[in-house]
Protein backbone atom coordinates (compact mmCIF):
# COMPACT_ATOMS: atom_id res chain seq x y z
CA UNK A 1 0.00 0.00 0.00
CA UNK A 2 1.69 3.09 -1.02
CA UNK A 3 4.91 1.06 -1.52
CA UNK A 4 5.13 0.16 2.41
CA UNK A 5 5.93 -3.17 3.06
CA UNK A 6 3.99 -5.35 4.73
CA UNK A 7 6.44 -5.95 7.36
CA UNK A 8 6.17 -2.59 9.04
CA UNK A 9 2.39 -2.83 9.78
CA UNK A 10 2.90 -5.68 11.69
CA UNK A 11 5.81 -4.67 13.49
CA UNK A 12 4.00 -1.26 14.05
CA UNK A 13 0.60 -3.78 15.40
CA UNK A 14 3.04 -6.14 17.72
CA UNK A 15 4.54 -3.34 19.40
CA UNK A 16 1.22 -1.70 20.01
CA UNK A 17 0.23 -5.03 21.68
CA UNK A 18 3.24 -5.68 23.49
CA UNK A 19 2.87 -1.94 24.99
CA UNK A 20 -0.67 -3.37 25.67
CA UNK A 21 0.24 -6.28 27.69
CA UNK A 22 2.44 -4.16 29.78
CA UNK A 23 0.32 -2.29 30.80
CA UNK A 24 -1.93 -5.01 31.67
CA UNK A 25 0.78 -6.55 33.91
CA UNK A 26 2.26 -3.06 35.28
CA UNK A 27 -1.00 -0.87 36.40
CA UNK A 28 -2.29 -1.01 39.53
CA UNK A 29 -5.53 0.67 38.58
CA UNK A 30 -7.49 -1.47 37.31
CA UNK A 31 -9.33 1.19 34.48
CA UNK A 32 -6.02 1.62 33.21
CA UNK A 33 -5.58 -2.03 32.63
CA UNK A 34 -9.16 -1.97 30.72
CA UNK A 35 -7.76 0.69 28.40
CA UNK A 36 -4.62 -1.58 28.09
CA UNK A 37 -6.68 -4.27 26.61
CA UNK A 38 -8.19 -1.90 24.52
CA UNK A 39 -5.45 -1.19 23.19
CA UNK A 40 -4.69 -4.74 22.67
CA UNK A 41 -7.38 -5.20 20.25
CA UNK A 42 -6.69 -1.94 18.34
CA UNK A 43 -3.42 -4.01 17.29
CA UNK A 44 -5.22 -6.88 16.55
CA UNK A 45 -8.01 -5.05 14.33
CA UNK A 46 -4.60 -3.10 12.46
CA UNK A 47 -3.31 -6.58 11.53
CA UNK A 48 -6.27 -7.62 10.10
CA UNK A 49 -7.26 -4.54 7.92
CA UNK A 50 -3.52 -4.98 7.01
CA UNK A 51 -4.12 -8.50 6.05
CA UNK A 52 -7.11 -7.22 3.83
CA UNK A 53 -5.13 -4.38 2.17
CA UNK A 54 -2.67 -6.50 0.88
CA UNK A 55 -4.28 -9.71 -0.05
CA UNK A 56 -7.40 -7.13 -1.25
CA UNK A 57 -10.10 -9.18 0.53
CA UNK A 58 -12.63 -7.56 2.20
CA UNK A 59 -13.25 -10.44 4.77
CA UNK A 60 -10.26 -9.14 7.11
CA UNK A 61 -12.45 -5.81 7.13
CA UNK A 62 -15.53 -7.36 8.05
CA UNK A 63 -13.82 -9.15 11.13
CA UNK A 64 -12.57 -5.88 12.44
CA UNK A 65 -16.20 -5.03 12.19
CA UNK A 66 -17.06 -7.71 14.40
CA UNK A 67 -14.42 -7.17 16.60
CA UNK A 68 -15.12 -3.31 17.23
CA UNK A 69 -18.94 -5.02 18.49
CA UNK A 70 -17.84 -7.33 21.03
CA UNK A 71 -15.30 -4.99 21.99
CA UNK A 72 -17.66 -2.60 22.61
CA UNK A 73 -19.78 -4.87 24.57
CA UNK A 74 -17.59 -6.22 26.42
CA UNK A 75 -15.92 -2.72 27.82
CA UNK A 76 -19.72 -1.82 28.65
CA UNK A 77 -20.05 -5.03 31.03
CA UNK A 78 -16.40 -4.44 32.49
CA UNK A 79 -17.16 -0.96 33.34
CA UNK A 80 -20.60 -1.86 34.96
CA UNK A 81 -18.48 -4.71 36.87
CA UNK A 82 -15.91 -1.70 38.23
CA UNK A 83 -18.93 0.24 39.58
CA UNK A 84 -20.31 -2.55 40.89
CA UNK A 85 -17.07 -3.32 42.75
CA UNK A 86 -16.16 0.31 43.37
CA UNK A 87 -19.72 0.54 45.52
CA UNK A 88 -18.17 -2.19 48.39
CA UNK A 89 -14.80 -1.76 47.95
CA UNK A 90 -14.71 1.93 47.34
CA UNK A 91 -11.12 1.40 45.74
CA UNK A 92 -10.17 0.12 42.22
CA UNK A 93 -6.75 -0.78 43.12
CA UNK A 94 -6.31 -4.25 41.90
CA UNK A 95 -4.11 -5.17 45.03
CA UNK A 96 -7.30 -5.05 46.68
CA UNK A 97 -9.36 -7.38 44.84
CA UNK A 98 -8.15 -10.16 46.27
CA UNK A 99 -10.68 -12.04 46.78
CA UNK A 100 -13.92 -13.24 44.91
CA UNK A 101 -16.58 -12.49 47.98
CA UNK A 102 -18.46 -9.30 47.48
CA UNK B 1 6.50 5.87 -2.88
CA UNK B 2 8.08 8.58 -0.56
CA UNK B 3 5.78 10.64 0.55
CA UNK B 4 3.12 7.39 1.39
CA UNK B 5 6.20 6.50 3.71
CA UNK B 6 6.80 9.95 5.67
CA UNK B 7 3.29 9.71 6.47
CA UNK B 8 3.76 6.05 7.91
CA UNK B 9 6.25 6.88 10.00
CA UNK B 10 4.97 10.08 11.19
CA UNK B 11 2.10 8.15 12.09
CA UNK B 12 3.36 5.36 13.37
CA UNK B 13 5.62 7.48 15.72
CA UNK B 14 2.51 9.11 16.66
CA UNK B 15 0.98 5.60 17.57
CA UNK B 16 3.99 4.62 19.53
CA UNK B 17 4.43 7.89 21.72
CA UNK B 18 0.98 8.01 22.76
CA UNK B 19 0.54 4.71 23.58
CA UNK B 20 3.92 4.56 25.47
CA UNK B 21 2.54 7.94 27.50
CA UNK B 22 -0.46 6.09 28.01
CA UNK B 23 1.48 3.31 29.92
CA UNK B 24 3.91 5.74 31.90
CA UNK B 25 0.95 8.62 32.79
CA UNK B 26 0.07 8.62 36.32
CA UNK B 27 -2.91 10.53 36.04
CA UNK B 28 -5.23 8.35 34.83
CA UNK B 29 -7.57 11.02 32.82
CA UNK B 30 -4.27 11.99 30.81
CA UNK B 31 -4.40 7.79 30.05
CA UNK B 32 -7.52 8.00 28.75
CA UNK B 33 -7.14 11.09 26.66
CA UNK B 34 -3.97 9.64 25.28
CA UNK B 35 -5.52 6.60 24.09
CA UNK B 36 -8.06 8.40 22.70
CA UNK B 37 -5.12 9.99 20.16
CA UNK B 38 -3.98 6.40 19.49
CA UNK B 39 -7.21 5.05 18.31
CA UNK B 40 -7.58 8.11 16.34
CA UNK B 41 -3.68 8.06 14.65
CA UNK B 42 -4.94 4.36 14.19
CA UNK B 43 -7.99 5.17 12.01
CA UNK B 44 -5.74 7.50 10.15
CA UNK B 45 -3.74 4.57 9.52
CA UNK B 46 -6.97 2.93 7.85
CA UNK B 47 -7.50 5.38 5.73
CA UNK B 48 -3.90 4.54 4.68
CA UNK B 49 -4.74 1.21 3.96
CA UNK B 50 -7.61 1.92 1.71
CA UNK B 51 -10.49 1.00 4.30
CA UNK B 52 -12.31 4.37 4.60
CA UNK B 53 -15.15 2.71 6.85
CA UNK B 54 -13.85 1.02 8.88
CA UNK B 55 -11.63 4.19 9.63
CA UNK B 56 -14.98 6.51 10.10
CA UNK B 57 -16.19 3.11 12.58
CA UNK B 58 -12.87 3.30 14.43
CA UNK B 59 -12.87 6.96 15.50
CA UNK B 60 -17.18 6.58 16.03
CA UNK B 61 -17.39 3.48 18.23
CA UNK B 62 -13.49 3.73 20.19
CA UNK B 63 -12.50 7.33 20.33
CA UNK B 64 -16.27 8.45 20.32
CA UNK B 65 -18.12 6.15 22.59
CA UNK B 66 -15.81 3.46 24.57
CA UNK B 67 -13.15 5.95 25.87
CA UNK B 68 -16.08 8.42 26.49
CA UNK B 69 -17.50 5.86 28.49
CA UNK B 70 -13.93 5.34 29.93
CA UNK B 71 -13.79 9.12 31.05
CA UNK B 72 -17.35 9.10 32.45
CA UNK B 73 -16.44 6.15 34.93
CA UNK B 74 -13.08 7.47 36.06
CA UNK B 75 -15.03 10.89 36.71
CA UNK B 76 -17.84 9.27 38.62
CA UNK B 77 -15.37 7.02 40.56
CA UNK B 78 -12.33 9.74 41.36
CA UNK B 79 -10.05 7.33 39.89
CA UNK B 80 -7.59 10.19 38.70
CA UNK B 81 -4.83 9.83 40.74
CA UNK B 82 -4.21 6.02 42.23
CA UNK B 83 -0.97 6.03 44.24
CA UNK B 84 1.54 3.80 42.17
CA UNK B 85 3.96 1.39 43.59
CA UNK B 86 5.24 -1.87 42.99
CA UNK B 87 3.29 -5.11 44.49
CA UNK B 88 6.02 -7.16 43.95
CA UNK B 89 9.73 -6.44 44.50
CA UNK B 90 11.12 -6.26 41.36
CA UNK B 91 8.24 -6.77 39.33
CA UNK B 92 8.52 -3.84 36.80
CA UNK B 93 11.92 -4.41 35.83
CA UNK B 94 11.17 -8.04 35.06
CA UNK B 95 7.70 -7.43 32.97
CA UNK B 96 10.21 -4.46 30.89
CA UNK B 97 12.38 -7.11 30.14
CA UNK B 98 10.39 -9.96 29.42
CA UNK B 99 8.36 -7.88 27.39
CA UNK B 100 10.94 -6.72 25.11
CA UNK B 101 12.21 -9.85 25.27
CA UNK B 102 8.97 -10.98 23.48
CA UNK B 103 9.34 -7.61 20.59
CA UNK B 104 12.03 -8.28 19.74
CA UNK B 105 11.33 -11.80 18.77
CA UNK B 106 7.59 -11.02 17.37
CA UNK B 107 9.92 -8.20 15.06
CA UNK B 108 12.31 -10.80 13.82
CA UNK B 109 9.61 -13.12 13.41
CA UNK B 110 8.26 -11.04 11.05
CA UNK B 111 11.00 -9.69 9.35
CA UNK B 112 12.57 -13.02 8.50
CA UNK B 113 9.21 -14.44 7.14
CA UNK B 114 7.32 -11.05 6.01
CA UNK B 115 10.02 -9.94 3.96
CA UNK B 116 9.13 -6.93 1.87
CA UNK B 117 5.91 -7.81 0.35
CA UNK B 118 4.46 -4.82 -1.14
CA UNK B 119 1.57 -5.18 -3.05
CA UNK B 120 1.29 -2.29 -5.65
CA UNK B 121 -2.44 -0.61 -5.01
CA UNK B 122 -3.99 0.30 -7.48
CA UNK B 123 -6.48 3.89 -7.87
CA UNK B 124 -9.73 1.56 -8.47
CA UNK B 125 -11.14 1.73 -4.84
CA UNK B 126 -10.74 -0.74 -2.81
CA UNK B 127 -13.58 -1.07 0.14
CA UNK B 128 -16.74 1.40 0.37
CA UNK B 129 -19.37 0.70 2.72
CA UNK B 130 -21.79 -0.83 -0.13
CA UNK B 131 -19.27 -3.77 -0.78
CA UNK B 132 -18.61 -4.34 3.23
CA UNK B 133 -22.76 -3.92 3.46
CA UNK B 134 -22.98 -6.99 0.74
CA UNK B 135 -20.86 -8.80 2.32
CA UNK B 136 -22.49 -8.54 5.60
CA UNK B 137 -25.45 -9.01 4.95
CA UNK B 138 -25.13 -12.36 2.59
CA UNK B 139 -22.25 -14.40 3.66
CA UNK B 140 -21.63 -13.11 7.68
CA UNK B 141 -25.52 -12.65 7.95
CA UNK B 142 -25.36 -14.96 10.84
CA UNK B 143 -22.63 -13.55 12.60
CA UNK B 144 -24.43 -10.31 12.29
CA UNK B 145 -27.23 -11.57 14.31
CA UNK B 146 -25.34 -13.41 17.08
CA UNK B 147 -23.52 -10.01 17.62
CA UNK B 148 -26.97 -7.90 17.98
CA UNK B 149 -28.11 -11.07 20.65
CA UNK B 150 -24.12 -9.94 22.12
CA UNK B 151 -25.08 -6.30 22.17
CA UNK B 152 -28.53 -7.10 24.01
CA UNK B 153 -26.54 -9.24 26.44
CA UNK B 154 -24.36 -6.46 27.05
CA UNK B 155 -27.18 -4.08 27.51
CA UNK B 156 -28.98 -6.38 30.48
CA UNK B 157 -25.69 -7.13 32.17
CA UNK B 158 -24.62 -3.78 32.55
CA UNK B 159 -28.14 -2.50 33.72
CA UNK B 160 -28.02 -5.31 36.17
CA UNK B 161 -24.91 -5.22 37.53
CA UNK B 162 -25.34 -1.79 38.47
CA UNK B 163 -28.89 -1.79 39.84
CA UNK B 164 -27.60 -1.46 43.50
CA UNK B 165 -29.90 -2.84 46.37
CA UNK B 166 -32.62 -5.23 45.39
CA UNK B 167 -35.83 -2.98 44.42
CA UNK B 168 -39.18 -4.92 44.64
CA UNK B 169 -40.82 -4.76 41.82
CA UNK B 170 -44.23 -3.33 43.86
CA UNK B 171 -41.85 0.21 44.35
CA UNK B 172 -41.27 0.09 40.75
CA UNK B 173 -44.56 0.61 40.22
CA UNK B 174 -46.12 2.47 43.20
CA UNK B 175 -42.99 3.65 44.33
CA UNK B 176 -42.40 4.44 48.24
CA UNK B 177 -42.51 7.87 49.46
Amino acid sequence: MLGIPISYYLVLSSSMFVIGILGVLLRRNALVTFMSLEMMFNAANLVFVTFAAYHRVLTGQIFVFFVMTVAAAEVAVGLALMVAIFRTKHSIDIDQMSSLKG
Amino acid sequence: MFPGMILFIFLALVVIASSLAMLFSRNTIYAALFLAMNFVTVALLYLLLGAPFIALVQVTVYAGSIMVLFLFVIMMLGAENIPGGESLPGHRVLALILGAVFLLELAMMIAVKGGLFQASMSEVEFSNPALLGEMLFTRYQLLFLVTSVILLAATVGAVLLTRGDKVKSRDLVHPKE
